[in-house]
């Protein structure tokens, strides 16, 4: 443990550090540098037209050209971000919808096979039930604890306190979170349960049961997992939308005389329904690429699997590309329906 | 949230810039003085030198401390022969070397642990062939049986290097000499001193296949083992092929006879709980029991060695060892499952032959095999270099004449199966699925 050692990977690191504080730093002041010149520019321009005003034609031929170098200049600012999306995205995706009408090797064409076989095989059959009870049972779970959770603490005397209690598990990362269950689930067949649950459920007279080893209730166990992490993230953002309907309409329908029922689902509901639609797409998008709990947990087996951890292995473990990336694909169709929802929403809303 | 997303992104780009920085400071070598290459210990290694100031990259999935010994095993190589190896291992190996390989990026040379992901590689033309060098060093020096798994179109690609025997079962020799019971030479006496012990109020039998994303191999192990043993040689290398099928009426017994011990909670699962407990039971903690005498057996590979509590006392008089499986027919001879990582080059300048050619050679075994804890096939491996007891045995049952080596099975099969359905069927079928069901299944997922 000599300073020697690290000395050669601490002048990296500090490399690193230096490079990075070089490059962010550098986008961040061209990012203020250049709209500031263009702008001064711009105002340059227009003092001097209005200085000539009086010149008849000449300000529509200045105005074509100054948009015409403004398009130019929103095109500059959008290169990067374009190119990144086709080389970062666009490319990929074609690539992938290619390689799914592909063998496992990509060398011959098998034209919709892999697709079909997504459906004919039982084990994937079972994969993609499980991520319909996902997709299904996360947002709805998630979003009413949420929802539940921020009416009942919202103007309670440890709001903060009681808020940040439910927010925390949002700071852990799907790995760690499902280390963590893997140990209130666990299970010993001699002994003291070392496991929450059993311990409880040995409590109450029950005999240890190995939890994630029986279907379907390992996969609802594994649910409770992502509700747990996500039912923070709803009741910040509902318990926001709550805090900001206006107080008129709140007080309104206290003189009215609404009870604790009509006041939760005549106002505070119709009010929040934006932002309630905003957290359900977000979860829902979420769990439907859900990857890393299941893994961590049970690996997919136990009939847990759900379909990104079944595209990873086919695509990376068991090199059949063409059936990873039909997964790939399928998974990629399954999200846009949700996708296109949440854009003419949020255009909704920006309309209206 | 959108305003505080910022810094955060930020620092998330921060540590990975970092920890991908100082990941590349981590394989970096620090090359070593080369120059000495005519003092006498340099004498052995005449045959590499002449390619002075060259680098050599390796990629394995060996890592951790088995990774400093092994880079410490070619020290002396690196200084005669001025060759730099910058060695990288990785816990992800299998899945991003074809990433590497397929990007255009792959390391110099490979330590392969699958035969099956050597053949795909081969196939796709990405190995370059051994050199002539390398050849008569590693014919020299290793069984046909071996260099046949490195042959793939009639040319050779590189030499195996270290190997493990897997047809061990851990034992505790001080509680087998308090109840009087001895080592069984043959399955029934295996089977029978199992009742033994159960009647004893013991479980016999230990076994935990949970390992993380590579949960069921040990099972898959279990299978073959016994399938060499039940069918013998021919038949499993029939059964590894596919020329018969995966739920052919011989799988299905060998299976079956698995499932007498494994399937069985009169012999299983001492410590941890009845049959399916075996799912969730990691296989580094499986054999432990065995130290509190809570269960008596457990079959795993001599690497297992390694995972004992510090202390224990692993020797034929000591707190744990292990015997050999016994044969179910011992007149057929000693069937021996194991495994081992081979040599193979993407490239093909002349260092990296060199240093292919010294991987295969008995200095690189013997060299390696004095820093404790490793095991080879290599035939100039000397038994008096291996310190370990187990290796020891090891080693010796490497070099037996008649031993009937054959590679782990699920590493020759395609991964579809060696390293998914096979592994899964396992955990299935311990979880309560029938042989038929689970056998029917795999087969079903074989590759056409």
């Amino acid at each position: 443990m000599e300073f020697e050692d690290f000395a050669p990977k601490l002048s990296m690191l500090l490399y690193g550090v230096i490079g990075f504080v070089v490059v962010v730093g550098g986008l961040l002041l061209l990012l203020d540098v250049v709209p500031n010149y263009f702008a001064r520019r711009r105002e340059a321009a227009l003092v001097a037209a209005s200085l000539s005003t009086s010149d008849g034609p000449a300000p529509t031929l200045g105005r074509r050209v100054r948009k015409h170098r403004e398009g130019l200049l929103g095109l500059a600012f959008l290169l990067p971000a374009l190119l990144l999306l086709l080389i970062g995205l666009v490319i990929p995706a074609i690539r992938t919808i290619l390689l799914s009408l592909r063998n496992g090797d990509s060398t011959a064409f098998v034209g919709l096979d892999n697709y079909l076989w997504i459906f004919r095989e039982n084990d994937i059959v079972r994969v993609l039930l499980n991520t319909a009870g996902w997709v299904i049972l996360v947002p709805l779970l998630a979003t009413s604890v949420g929802l539940l959770y921020a009416v009942m603490v919202d103007r309670a005397r440890f709001e903060a306190v009681a808020k940040s209690l439910i927010f925390l598990p949002m700071a852990i990362s799907f790995v760690g979170a499902g280390i963590i269950w893997r140990f209130v689930y666990a299970y010993r067949g001699e002994g003291d349960q070392i496991g929450l649950l059993n311990w409880l459920w040995t409590l109450v007279g029950g005999e240890p049961r190995q939890w994630l080893n029986e279907g379907p209730l390992n996969t609802f166990l594994l649910i409770v997992v992502m509700v747990w992490i996500q039912a923070g993230f709803a009741m910040v953002i509902l318990s926001a939308a709550i805090k900001a309907i206006p107080s008129d309409i709140v007080e309104a329908a206290r003189l009215d005389g609404v009870t604790p029922w009509q006041m939760f689902w005549r106002v505070t509901l119709p009010s929040i329904r934006p932002a309630l639609i905003v957290v359900i797409v977000t979860i829902s998008i979420g769990t439907m690429k859900i990857f890393d709990i299941v893994r961590t947990m049970t690996n997919g087996n136990f009939d847990t699997n759900v379909v990104a951890l079944e595209m990873y292995n086919q695509a990376f473990r068991y090199q059949q590309a063409g059936q990873g990336s039909a997964l790939a694909v399928f998974l990629f169709i399954l999200v846009i329906p949700i996708v296109i929802f949440q854009i003419r929403n949020l255009r909704r809303q920006r309309e209206g | 949230m959108a305003v505080s997303s910022r810094p955060r992104q930020a620092l998330v780009l921060a540590t990975t810039l970092a920890l991908a920085l100082s990941a590349a400071a981590c394989s970096s070598d620090d090359g070593g003085d080369s120059g000495s290459a005519s003092s006498p210990e340099c004498a052995a290694y005449d045959a590499y030198t002449g390619n002075d100031g060259t680098t050599v990259s390796i990629y394995a999935s060996i890592r951790d401390a088995e990774a400093d010994l092994l880079e410490e095993s070619w020290k002396q190589f690196e200084e005669c022969s001025g060759i730099t190896i910058k060695y990288e291992g990785s816990g992800e190996f299998e899945a991003q070397l074809p990433v590497r390989v397929d990007g255009g990026n792959a390391p110099d040379i490979a330590f392969i642990p699958q035969p099956g992901l050597l053949k795909r590689f081969a196939d796709a033309g990405k190995l370059k062939e051994a050199s002539a060098e390398t050849k008569t060093m590693a014919e020299a020096n290793y069984a046909k049986e071996w260099l046949d798994y490195a042959t793939v179109g009639g040319k050779f690609y590189g030499a195996p290097m270290g190997s493990n025997v897997k047809s061990f079962v851990w034992y505790s020799p001080k509680l087998f000499a308090e109840k009087g019971w001895k080592v069984p030479q043959t399955w029934d006496e295996m089977m029978q001193l199992s009742d033994t012990i159960a009647g004893a109020g013991i479980k016999p039998w230990c076994a935990g296949i949970e390992s993380g994303d590579a949960t069921g191999w040990p099972a898959t192990d279990w299978i073959e083992d016994v399938m060499l043993r039940d069918q013998g040689a021919e038949v499993y290398d029939q059964w590894v092929d596919h020329s018969i099928p995966f739920n052919d009426p011989k799988v299905v017994s060998a299976v079956d006879r698995v499932g007498k011990i494994l399937k069985d909670s009169k012999y299983v699962n001492g410590g941890f709980g009845d049959v399916k407990s075996i799912t969730t039971t990691s296989f580094q903690e499986a054999g432990t029991p065995i130290l509190e005498n809570k269960c008596a057996m457990y079959r795993m590979a001599s690497f297992y060695a390694n995972q004992w509590p510090e202390g224990t006392k692993v020797a034929e008089d000591g707190d744990t060892f292990a015997f050999y499986l016994p044969p179910v027919d011992p007149a057929k001879g000693k069937p021996v499952l194991g495994g081992g990582e081979f040599t193979v080059a993407f490239a093909d300048r002349p260092e990296v032959q060199k240093v292919q050619t010294y991987l295969a050679s008995g200095e690189a075994a013997n060299n390696r095999a004095k820093l404790g804890n490793w095991v080879s096939a290599n035939k100039k491996l000397e038994v008096s270099n291996v310190e370990n007891p187990i290796d020891k045995l090891a080693v010796e049952i490497l070099q037996d004449q008649s031993a009937v080596f054959r590679f782990d099975g699920s590493d020759l099969m395609p991964a579809a199966v060696g390293a998914g359905t096979f592994w899964k069927g396992m955990v299935e079928w311990i979880n309560g699925k029938s042989t038929s069901e689970v056998l029917d299944q795999i087969e079903g997922s074989w590759p056409k």
